[in-house]
C-alpha cells in the first residue's frame, strides 16, 4: 500500500465552501488528493461526498444557485479561474455515473464518440483508440465481434464498463467514480474493482461509495464525511483498523449511516 | 359490488369507448373513400379543373397543397427546432420564459380565420406579398410555430440527464451535445410533432382563403423557372390548395360533377394525409435506427 506521503499530489483542495442557494453543502473542507492511487469517499446520503466529487470536473456548474468560495487545483492550475474552459477540463476529468449511462448508439460509436468530437476522423485512429479504451476498461474480449450493436444490448456491468471506457477515450489524468457500482449485481461490482485496481498504475481515481467495505477493499487513502465536513481523511488501512475520530469509528462500525 | 366486478366492468367500459371511437374513424374513412375512390383517376389527379363544364380535374391543387406543405416545413421547422432548444436548454428558467411559454400557447389557441383575416392584412397588404402560396405559408406558421416549439421542448426535455451530463462529462461543448445525443434521442418525438403539424397545413383552409387565395394561375408544368409567373414552382403566385377547393367546389361550384368531384377530391386528400403519415413514421423510425444501432 502507497502512503500519501510518498507520492505527488494531483488535487488539491483548499478551504472549499460550497452553497446550493442558502444550503451550504461543504463546509471548509481541504485536502490534497495523490496522484495515481484510488481515493475513496465515503458517508451517508447527504453528506456532500458527492457534491465534491462533481466539484473536481465543474458538473456542479448546471445547477442553477451553486456557490462556491475556496480554491481547487489540479496539477497546481485553479480549475475555477475565470481562464479555465470546462470542456478542455473535463477532458482531462473523465466521469462514471452511478447509472450506467451508454448512449443509444453502436458500442463502437460510444467509446469513439469523444474522440471522434474532440476531431479526430481518421478510421484507423478512431479503431486503435476503440480497441484500446476497450482493452483498458477489460470489455474487449467479450464485444470485439459486436462493435456494431446496440450499447443497449449489453449487461449493466458491461454497459459500466464500456462508459469507462468511453471515458478513457478522451485521455483523462483522473478518473471520477459516482458510486459507478451501486447499480450493480455482486459479479460486475468485483470486475468493476478489479478494473480500478488495474487503472490505478495509470490513472489518479476518485471514488465516491455507500459501501464502506468497496472503499476498504479498493482504495488507498479513504476521506470521511458528514454534514458537508471531513471528519476524517487517512490511509484506507488506518482509516478502518484504527480510526482516530470517534464518528468515524460509530460509522464504519455500522452504527449509523 | 366487489373490486373484482369494479375491475371487469371498468375494463368492458374502456374498450366500449375505445371500440366506439375506432368504429367512428373507421366510417368517416370509409364514407369518405367509399364516395371518392371511384372518381378518382390519373386524369382526375392531373388535369385543372373546370369552371361549368363536367370532367375537370384538380392537379393544380393537389401540387399546391404539397408544394405549400414544402414552403410551411421550410420555415416551421428551423424555426420550430431553435426556439425549443433554446426554451428548453439555455432559457434560463423565468419571467422571460414564462412570458414567451404565454405568448407560444396564446398563438395555438387563435382561432384559424383570424389568423387568415391577421395575415391578409398583414402579409398580403402590409408586407405587399399579395395573395400568394408565401403569405399562406406564413400563416399557416403563425398555427404549427406553437406546436413545434412545445413539442421541440418536450422532447428535449424528456432526454434523460444522465445521456447529457455523460456526454458533458467527456468535455463536449453544450451544442455538440444537442445535435450528436440529444436531438437524435429526441428525433422520434420531434418527427411526430412535424407530422402533426403537417396534418394541419393539408387540411387548413380558412386561413389560407384570404392569404393563399381561392384561385390557381394557369399553371405550366413545363416551367420549373421559380420566378416566372405561371410556373408551379414560384411561392409568389396565389395557390388554391386542395383543402379551399373543396370547400370552394361544394360552396359554390357551377360544374355539373361538382359533388364528385369534392368527395374525389377528399378522398385523395385524406388518402394524402395517410401517406404522409406513414412515410413519415417510417422516415422517423430509419433514422432513430441510423442514430441509435438499435435493429
Amino acid at each position: 500500500m502507497q502512503a500519501p506521503a510518498h507520492t505527488r499530489a494531483l488535487i488539491e483542495i483548499d478551504k472549499l465552501n460550497l452553497y446550493y442557494g442558502t444550503f451550504h453543502a461543504l463546509k471548509n473542507v481541504s485536502m490534497e488528493i495523490p496522484e495515481k492511487a484510488i481515493t475513496a469517499f465515503i458517508g451517508p446520503s447527504g453528506c456532500g461526498k458527492s457534491t465534491l466529487l462533481r466539484t473536481l470536473n465543474r458538473m456542479n456548474d448546471m445547477i442553477a444557485g451553486t456557490r462556491i468560495e475556496g480554491k481547487i487545483a489540479i496539477g497546481g492550475a485553479d480549475i475555477y479561474s475565470k481562464e479555465v474552459d470546462v470542456e478542455t477540463l473535463r477532458k482531462k476529468v473523465g466521469m462514471v455515473f452511478q447509472q450506467p449511462n451508454p448512449f443509444p448508439k453502436s458500442i463502437y460509436d460510444n467509446v469513439a464518440y469523444g474522440p471522434r468530437l474532440h476531431g479526430i476522423s481518421g478510421r484507423k485512429q478512431l479503431d486503435e483508440i476503440v480497441e484500446t479504451s476497450l482493452r483498458s476498461a477489460a470489455l474487449w474480449e467479450e464485444v470485439k465481434d459486436y462493435l456494431k450493436r446496440s450499447a443497449l444490448s449489453l449487461s449493466g456491468g458491461q454497459q459500466q464498463r464500456l462508459c469507462i471506457a468511453r471515458a478513457l477515450a478522451v485521455e483523462p489524468d483522473v478518473l471520477l467514480m459516482d458510486e459507478a457500482t451501486s447499480a450493480l449485481d455482486p459479479i460486475s461490482t468485483l470486475k468493476i474493482e478489479e478494473l480500478a485496481q488495474e487503472l490505478k498504475d495509470r490513472y489518479t481515481i476518485v471514488m465516491v461509495t455507500h459501501n464502506m467495505h468497496q472503499a476498504a477493499r479498493v482504495s488507498n487513502q479513504t476521506v470521511f464525511f458528514l454534514n458537508g465536513e471531513v471528519v476524517e481523511y487517512a490511509e484506507t488501512e488506518k482509516l478502518f483498523s484504527t480510526p482516530r475520530d470517534q464518528r468515524t469509528e460509530d460509522y464504519i462500525s455500522g452504527r449509523f449511516g | 359490488m366487489n373490486a373484482k366486478t369494479a375491475d371487469k366492468v371498468a375494463t368492458v367500459v374502456i374498450c366500449l369507448f375505445a371500440g366506439i371511437i375506432v368504429l367512428v374513424l373507421l366510417g368517416l374513412l370509409g364514407f369518405i373513400l367509399f364516395r371518392g375512390l371511384s372518381h378518382i383517376s390519373w386524369d382526375f389527379l392531373t388535369s385543372a379543373p373546370e369552371t361549368i363544364k363536367a370532367g375537370g380535374g384538380i392537379g393544380p391543387q393537389l401540387f399546391n397543397s404539397l408544394f405549400l406543405l414544402v414552403l410551411t416545413m421550410l420555415i416551421t421547422i428551423p424555426l420550430g427546432l431553435g426556439a425549443g432548444i433554446y426554451m428548453s436548454q439555455y432559457a434560463k428558467p423565468g419571467k422571460v420564459t414564462n412570458s414567451i411559454r404565454l405568448v407560444v400557447e396564446v398563438l395555438s389557441s387563435f382561432p384559424s380565420i383570424v389568423v387568415g383575416l391577421f395575415g391578409l392584412l398583414v402579409f398580403v397588404n402590409i408586407m405587399g406579398i399579395g395573395f400568394s402560396l408565401f403569405s399562406g405559408a406564413l400563416a399557416l406558421t403563425v398555427f404549427n410555430l406553437p406546436l413545434m416549439v412545445r413539442i421541440t421542448e418536450q422532447a428535449m426535455a424528456g432526454v434523460p440527464r444522465e445521456q447529457k451530463e455523460a456526454s458533458l462529462a467527456l468535455g463536449l461543448s453544450r451544442w455538440k451535445t444537442i445535435t450528436s445525443v440529444m436531438l437524435p434521442i429526441a428525433m422520434p418525438a420531434i418527427i411526430t410533432g412535424t407530422i402533426l403539424a403537417a396534418g394541419r397545413v393539408f387540411g387548413e383552409a380558412a386561413a389560407l382563403l384570404f392569404t393563399a387565395g381561392m384561385s390557381s394561375p394557369r399553371l405550366d408544368f413545363t416551367d420549373w423557372n421559380p420566378l416566372s409567373p405561371f410556373s408551379p414552382l414560384n411561392p409568389f403566385r396565389p395557390a388554391e390548395t386542395l383543402a379551399v377547393h373543396i370547400w370552394k367546389i361544394n360552396s359554390e361550384g357551377l360544374a355539373p360533377d361538382a359533388g364528385e368531384i369534392a368527395a374525389g377530391a377528399s378522398a385523395v386528400l385524406v388518402l394524402t394525409v395517410l401517406l404522409f403519415n406513414f412515410g413519415a413514421r417510417w422516415f422517423g423510425r430509419f433514422m432513430h435506427r441510423k442514430f441509435t444501432a438499435t435493429r
